[in-house]
């Protein structure tokens, strides 16, 4: 399992860049990203990791983010 | 198949619909407006005796050698001077024409050593031809005359010789390194028969040479040619073939002696190159051959133990039962591969077809992660699809051209000799780059402005270019209205607008002068045709594919897309960077970027491979290497790369390595990465290979088998072994059977064959129902997404800071003479130029730290240190360092850090907060690595 605080940061540096987009759509877009391109142990590590670790951008946008079949 | 001679025109074949008639030798012929006399008889199939004269090179006529007669005319003019006209009548053989020849022929030959069958040009000769052509019978002048015979040779250069004694003064080889190569290099010393060639006040090697070839390939007699062909003689035939260098893709004529290459010539039908060459695809191929190359695969239990040279079979058998082991053990996720950008389509394809349909996830890569990965995200985004714009050949129509973060003389060669062509002509250069690159100023060059910009504020710079363009009215708004999403250009628009972006506050991040930027993106912006080059001084950013968005959303603003001259063209790396990209080398995509989540595309591919396809995204690489180190990721295919050397941070890339039970490397050589490996299977180099390349303009170029493979196995026929003995079968019995099952697969690529290869020399993707000649400007009526589309695109600064333990800024690159991690390069002549990796910084802080050039230095960051030579160099700006990673003894991957782009996962290579000071040892990585460096790499003794 990668390092939590590695995703925290990754999902960190995506939320930034959508920074300029409003509330909601900054969610939607953080999300499709992670969708898109994270791999399951992935975002099965950003699911489970503590909500306080995580850019509050981030932490709206985990209820978009689709979780990975077990595995 | 013999030697190929390709037609010589004499002069340069215009192009264009105006046409002119006229008669030679009785014979009506019609040729293109500014065509020469000598072109237009050759068109008619009658060869005009020449010696100053080729078509790489403007006419010159010098030699006197082509007269014609022309009726109406006085004289005897230069056919290769003389442009063609409607009505004219021509004569090119008569007696007083003959006897003019035999007369300048007398002249020559009697200045010229008469060695004919000891000469290492005999057979390949035009001063031989043209002795021939004419007549010659007797030299009237006699042979004791004064002469150039004590002409003393030049040897310096390690491919090539320059015999003056044999030099006629044609200036062929001058012109050509000015007009092919745009170096400027060569000149001719003394006046009259004092007159010689020389490469400035020194030697080849110590001169300004690039060593491409030019002038040896211009040269009409033994004066400048190959070492190869003076030692080995002449090639008896010729199989063209593509280079396996850099992502221009040029085309060769491979001459051979039996199987052994004598010589790599530029091919003049090449599509890439057009018979240009660089130093590395024209010289520097005997790694093909050297001794370090690893011809038996190798099997071994940890890496501490030696390797043991096994059969195929059993390699292959150990490699499939060992992955089958670790995924019953770990998991379906838990192993993966990489493929290469050195590779063929063929052999890429094959790769991830291997990962999608034997081990059943995506976990799938290439080497594109590390360069290339934001130019797919960002043009995918803003245009539709992942690659350029443009042709090669488009250079030729811009009116301005804004290089940003790349060094095409270094890393694009053959590319930048066009650039630097059109340049020339007038157009105007914008370079923006945090180094004096060459292109900013160099003979008949100079760059309008050079925007210096610091390391990592590429995006600060495209947001300040865009609000140029924006608050002063420079939009094409018809261009907006017609082809772009309107909603989200108005949005953009008012984004880049904001005062932040202002060049006056972003000249904070940037250092870049506002007025100079804001010059810069007027003269961009008002261009007619202007055109973006960019490399990885863009893309190996925390931000690269912002910034490709950024560039995106500046050329449609400006309406500098969809025509000749315009464009966003990323300058790629490798060889098949494009390629391997296009193949389905990403982890969430198939061929032809399309992502494993669509029902529709994997039901397609699980009915044509029999399998059923997981259609979650797989990891990319940093994040295998995360989850290696984390226990979760345990096994690792590796096609033709060397993440030890190449990837980030070497230290958590070779502990994620050491963290894995099965390693398999299919390589050239026993590189970096394969001292951690479990299994090596040797790999074919391109000369050993059918296949395809596809280069930086979406070229898909052939690759020709020159010889078989030295390990006995191509590299498709291990992986589709591997997946075999994986249990899922993969048959075929030629490339070219692989490239059909692509074509039906990848919508881009439904044209493409190797019959439709043969027959076009090349294709450029899309090729398909609707465009069956390929395609080589794309988004001309519409973007490849229907309508362009603006991205908002925030400057966020990287968290990779400088401060009191780490004040400078690293950036890394690369130069002309080595490529990549130099496991190539380093096995040839190419040393001579570069044979250690050096810091290059600038004479402020060199003085400050009491450094001068030549000094060993330690170069540290938060990742780690090494020890390198310091070359003090203006080239730099104060408070920025650079090196390349060429050589793996440095290890300048050490330095870099795990900080990447945002969406693509891309390290940003070109900043880390660094210090130097002066030192006398090696590092400690250094040290170790030198130690561990032969006890990972031993092979036992083959038993008897």
């Amino acid at each position: 399992m990668t390092e939590v605080a590695r995703l925290a940061w990754m999902a960190g540096r995506i939320a930034a860049a959508f920074d300029a987009l409003p509330e909601e759509q900054a969610a939607a877009a953080i999300a499709a990203h992670i969708n898109q391109f994270w791999a399951p142990p992935m975002r099965r590590g950003l699911l489970a990791a503590d909500a306080a670790a995580l850019a509050p951008r981030v932490r709206r946008a985990l209820a978009l983010v689709r979780p990975p079949a077990s595995p | 198949m013999g030697l190929i001679r390709e037609t010589d025109f004499g002069t340069p074949v215009r192009q264009g619909e105006a046409t002119v008639s006229l008669v030679i030798d009785g014979q009506r012929v019609s040729v293109p407006a500014g065509t020469s006399v000598m072109a237009a008889a050759m068109h008619a199939g009658t060869k005009i005796p020449k010696l100053c004269a080729t078509d790489s090179l403007e006419p010159f006529g010098s030699c006197r050698l082509c007269l014609v007669e022309i009726e109406g005319r006085r004289g005897t003019p230069a056919s290769c001077t003389t442009p063609a006209e409607e009505g004219m009548v021509v004569r090119t053989h008569s007696d007083r024409l003959g006897k003019l020849r035999r007369g300048v022929m007398e002249l020559y030959i009697s200045d010229h050593p008469l060695d004919c069958l000891t000469c290492s040009a005999n057979g390949d000769c035009e001063l031989q031809d043209m002795a021939g052509a004419v007549g010659l019978r007797e030299v009237r002048y006699g042979y004791e005359g004064a002469n150039h015979f004590d002409g003393v040779k030049d040897e310096s250069n390690p491919y090539f010789s320059y015999d003056p004694a044999k030099c006629i003064v044609c200036n062929r080889c001058v012109r050509a390194c000015e007009e092919v190569q745009g170096t400027f290099a060569l000149t001719i010393t003394g006046r009259g028969f004092d007159s010689r060639v020389a490469p400035g006040l020194t030697d080849f090697l110590g001169s300004e040479c690039v060593s491409c070839g030019a002038c040896v390939q211009a040269c009409p007699t033994a004066t400048l040619i190959e070492k190869s062909v003076i030692e080995m003689g002449q090639p008896e035939k010729s199989v063209v073939t593509t280079c396996a260098y850099c992502g221009v893709g040029c085309s060769f004529k491979a001459e051979l002696q039996g199987d052994r290459v004598v010589r790599m010539v530029p091919f003049k039908q090449g599509g890439a190159n057009e018979g240009h060459s660089c130093v590395k695809g024209r010289f520097a191929w005997g790694y093909a051959t050297h001794r370090d190359r690893i011809t038996k695969p190798m099997i071994r239990g940890s890496i501490h133990e030696p390797w043991r040279e096994v059969s195929w079979a059993e390699a292959i058998g150990h490699a499939a039962s060992e992955f089958k082991r670790l995924q019953a053990s770990y998991g379906r996720d838990a192993v993966g591969a990489i493929s290469s950008s050195r590779c063929t389509n063929e052999e890429v394809f094959l790769v991830q077809k291997l990962v999608r349909g034997a081990l059943g996830n995506n976990n799938i890569d290439t080497c594109a992660r590390v360069c290339h990965a934001p130019t797919g995200y960002g043009l995918k985004t803003a245009f539709g699809t992942s690659a350029g714009t443009q042709d090669f050949k488009s250079v030729a129509k811009a009116d301005v051209i804004l290089v940003i973060g790349a060094n095409p003389t270094d890393g694009h060669p053959v590319f930048a000799s066009r650039m630097k062509r059109r340049l020339r002509q007038g157009a105007k250069l914008i370079v923006a780059d945090p180094r004096r690159i060459d292109l900013v100023r160099s003979p008949h060059i100079e760059a309008s402005h050079h925007l210096q910009l610091l390391p990592g504020s590429n995006v600060a710079f495209v947001n300040a270019m865009a609000h140029v363009v924006v608050t002063e009215g420079l939009v094409d708004e018809a261009f907006v209205r017609e082809r772009c999403d309107l909603g989200d250009f108005e949005a953009w628009a008012r984004f880049v607008a904001l005062a932040e972006n202002a060049p006056e506050e972003t000249e904070r991040f940037t250092g870049v002068p506002a007025a100079e930027l804001r010059a810069a993106a007027r003269l961009y912006a008002s261009a007619g045709n202007g055109a973006i080059y960019y490399g990885l001084g863009v893309t190996e950013h925390s931000q690269g594919s912002t910034m490709v968005m950024g560039m995106a959303n500046l050329a449609m603003a400006t309406g500098n897309i969809g025509r000749e001259g315009v464009g966003v063209n990323p300058l790629r790396g490798q060889n098949n960077v494009q390629g391997a990209c296009d193949m389905g080398s990403f982890p969430h995509e198939f061929s032809g970027y399309r992502h494993v989540a669509d029902d529709a595309t994997r039901e397609m591919f699980e009915a044509t491979w029999g399998r059923a396809l997981d259609g979650e995204p797989g990891l990319r690489i940093p994040n295998m290497l995360d989850e290696a180190i984390g226990g979760g990721f345990r096994g690792l295919y590796i096609q033709g790369e060397d993440i030890a050397q190449s990837d980030p941070n070497t230290q958590h890339v070779t502990a994620a390595l050491r963290a894995m039970e099965c390693v398999v490397v299919q390589d050239l050589f026993l590189n970096e990465t394969a001292q951690y490996a479990h299994v090596f299977l040797p790999g074919a180099s391109f000369l050993e290979k059918d296949g395809t390349f596809t280069n930086a303009e979406r070229r898909i170029n052939l690759v020709r088998k020159v010889m078989e493979p030295l390990a006995g196995m191509a590299e498709w026929e291990v992986t589709a072994a591997l997946a075999t003995a994986l249990g899922f079968p993969m048959r075929y019995d030629h490339p070219s059977e692989i490239m059909d099952e692509i074509a039906r697969v990848t919508p881009s690529f439904t044209g493409v064959s190797y019959a439709v290869l043969e027959a076009r020399g090349s294709v450029q993707w899309p090729c398909n129902a609707a465009a069956p000649e390929g395609t080589p400007i794309m988004h001309v009526d519409r973007f490849v997404r229907g309508t362009g589309k603006f991205m908002i695109t925030e400057f966020v600064p990287t968290e990779e800071r400088t401060g009191p333990r780490f004040p400078l800024i690293l950036t890394t690159g690369r130069i002309l003479s080595q490529y990549n991690v130099g496991q190539q390069t380093r096995r040839t002549a190419n040393t001579a130029w570069h044979d250690e990796d050096v810091l290059e910084i600038h004479p402020f802080d060199a003085e400050s730290r009491g450094i001068t050039s030549g000094e060993l230095v330690a170069l540290a960051s938060r990742s780690g240190e090494v020890s390198l030579r310091a070359v003090v160099s203006e080239r730099m700006q104060p408070g920025v360092v650079y090196t390349t990673f060429h050589h793996a003894r440095t290890g300048a991957n050490v330095i870099t850090t795990d900080y990447s782009d945002w969406a693509t996962n891309c390290p940003e290579y070109k900043v880390t907060a660094v210090q130097v000071r002066r030192t006398n040892a090696l590092s400690r990585w250094q040290e170790t690595h030198q130690q561990e460096a032969g006890q990972l790499r031993r092979i036992a003794p083959a038993a008897e």
